[in-house]
């Protein structure tokens, strides 16, 4: 299954320069971009780690790229997202964030349903991965 | 032929506009700048090498990029400063560098104080630079041979690794005393073979800061009296012959020194009105006063006056 989410959700992966590109725009508006890692794919999952800290001072995406291919050398088998964040007044908030790395098996999610009262259904979304302990998913031995 | 030439002038129409950009920039250069001889020789050359590296690559002959590192060296008030803001205009100017802009760092900005804290932030500078020019400062002190364990070298490997590999995203220039930057370069090979280019700034002339000092002045819109001009030119003489002495920019404190007394001179003269003339013109007094004056300068005055 391919995860989808974020800004580009809807396209294919993005290549290393399209990457570039969107991070160059992205600094080019004064945005900061962070790159973040995670192993736990739920789609409510805010808390990625940080790589290094968020990049304020740099000009130039060869920089930023620079530290994703040293973050995908470290954790290659975990998704990584390039997020940017726009201080500008009255705005504040993530403005840009995408998937650039994936693991190479995602194995999905499982559904689950539960009766309530008056045939009312709940759902659970649970990620197969998610069913190993932290820092054993997505490793190569299953 | 004729269709050959056309044809070749449409194709290189962008590149001349390169070339007119180089001629420009070196222009400005050749008169914003006084003397350094070789230094503009290199960076006339470096230019040129730009242009046609482009026009190159517009006809399909691939070549690696040029590899610009580059080393100054050079004693204090030389000039490598201003030189290595102006390459980073250059470069941008003509396409080899994307941001043109200069990140100024020395030892403390890139060497750590304990154990992993090196590496990050050699890293930050370096990601800070990037699509610009590093200018590294006295480099030398990144290498400190008499203490095995410094955090020096650390900050050197990461920074050969950047520059080998990064080359086209980031100029690092280091500079530095010429025989301090020779023993770092035994000590570091490595930083030797990846530098091409190593440009010594020359000492300056008497004329040469002469030029400088009124262009310093005429930036400023002060003039030198004739006399002052004479005075200046004795006392250029006399403190190049002192210890400490750094080139353009003791001259540059001289002059500083010279406009708080003109100043004090004339609020003290009591002559109302001050004419434009009269703001505007120092005086032998201002030179003479000077300490580097002190043991004759009842003399001079006379002369001078």
């Amino acid at each position: 299954m391919h995860l989808t989410q974020g800004t580009f959700s809807y396209l294919p992966p993005l290549t290393d320069e399209e990457i570039r590109a969107q991070v160059q725009y992205a600094l080019d508006r004064g945005w900061s971009v962070a790159i973040e890692y995670t192993d736990d794919p739920h789609p409510r999952n805010v808390y990625w780690s940080l790589w290094g800290l968020p990049m304020f001072d740099v000009t130039d995406a060869a920089a930023v790229m620079m530290e994703l291919e040293q973050c995908r050398k470290a954790n290659p088998n975990l998704y990584i997202r390039i997020s940017a964040y726009d201080r500008s007044k009255g705005r504040q908030t993530t403005a840009l964030s995408f998937i650039v790395n994936r693991p190479a098996h995602e194995p999905g999610f499982h559904l689950e349903r539960t009766d309530f009262a008056d045939r009312q259904i709940r759902y659970t979304v649970r990620s197969y991965a998610a069913n190993r302990p932290i820092g054993m998913r997505y490793r190569d031995d299953g | 032929m004729a269709d050959n030439v056309s044809m070749l002038d449409t194709e290189t129409k962008h590149t001349e506009g390169l070339d007119a950009i180089a001629q420009e920039m070196l222009a400005r250069l050749d008169k914003e700048l006084v003397g350094l001889k070789p230094v503009k020789t290199r960076i006339r050359e470096i230019a040129s090498l730009l242009v046609i590296d482009r026009l190159r690559r517009e006809h399909g002959l691939v070549a690696e990029s040029p590899s610009l590192h580059m080393c100054f060296t050079g004693n204090p008030g030389t000039g490598k400063t201003t030189v290595a803001l102006r390459m980073a205009e250059i470069l941008h100017r003509l396409g080899y560098s994307r941001k043109g802009h200069l990140v100024t760092a020395t030892r403390d900005d890139l060497v750590g104080q304990y154990v992993g804290h090196t590496a990050p932030k050699t890293k930050e500078v370096l990601k800070r630079a990037m699509g610009g020019v590093l200018f590294i400062d006295e480099a030398y002190y990144l290498y400190r041979p008499e203490n095995e364990r410094d955090y020096g070298q650390e900050a050197i490997e990461i920074l050969l690794q950047v520059m080998e590999n990064n080359r086209d995203d980031l100029v690092v220039i280091l500079a530095g005393y010429k025989d301090r930057m020779e023993r770092f370069f035994q000590g570091n090979p490595g930083m030797k073979s990846r530098i091409t280019h190593h440009i010594d700034f020359p000492d300056y002339t008497v004329d040469e800061l002469m030029e400088i000092a009124k262009l310093m002045l005429a930036n400023q819109h002060y003039r030198l009296s004739p006399a002052a001009e004479q005075a200046l030119r004795l006392y250029i003489e006399r403190r190049m012959a002192q210890p400490n002495f750094a080139n353009a920019r003791s001259i540059r404190n001289a002059l500083e020194r010279a406009r708080l007394r003109h100043a004090s001179r004339l609020l003290a003269s009591g002559k109302r009105p001050l004419t434009k003339d009269d703001l505007m013109t120092i005086e032998p007094e201002e030179i003479l006063a000077s300490r580097v004056m002190r043991d004759d300068n009842d003399g001079m005055l006379q002369q001078a006056s």
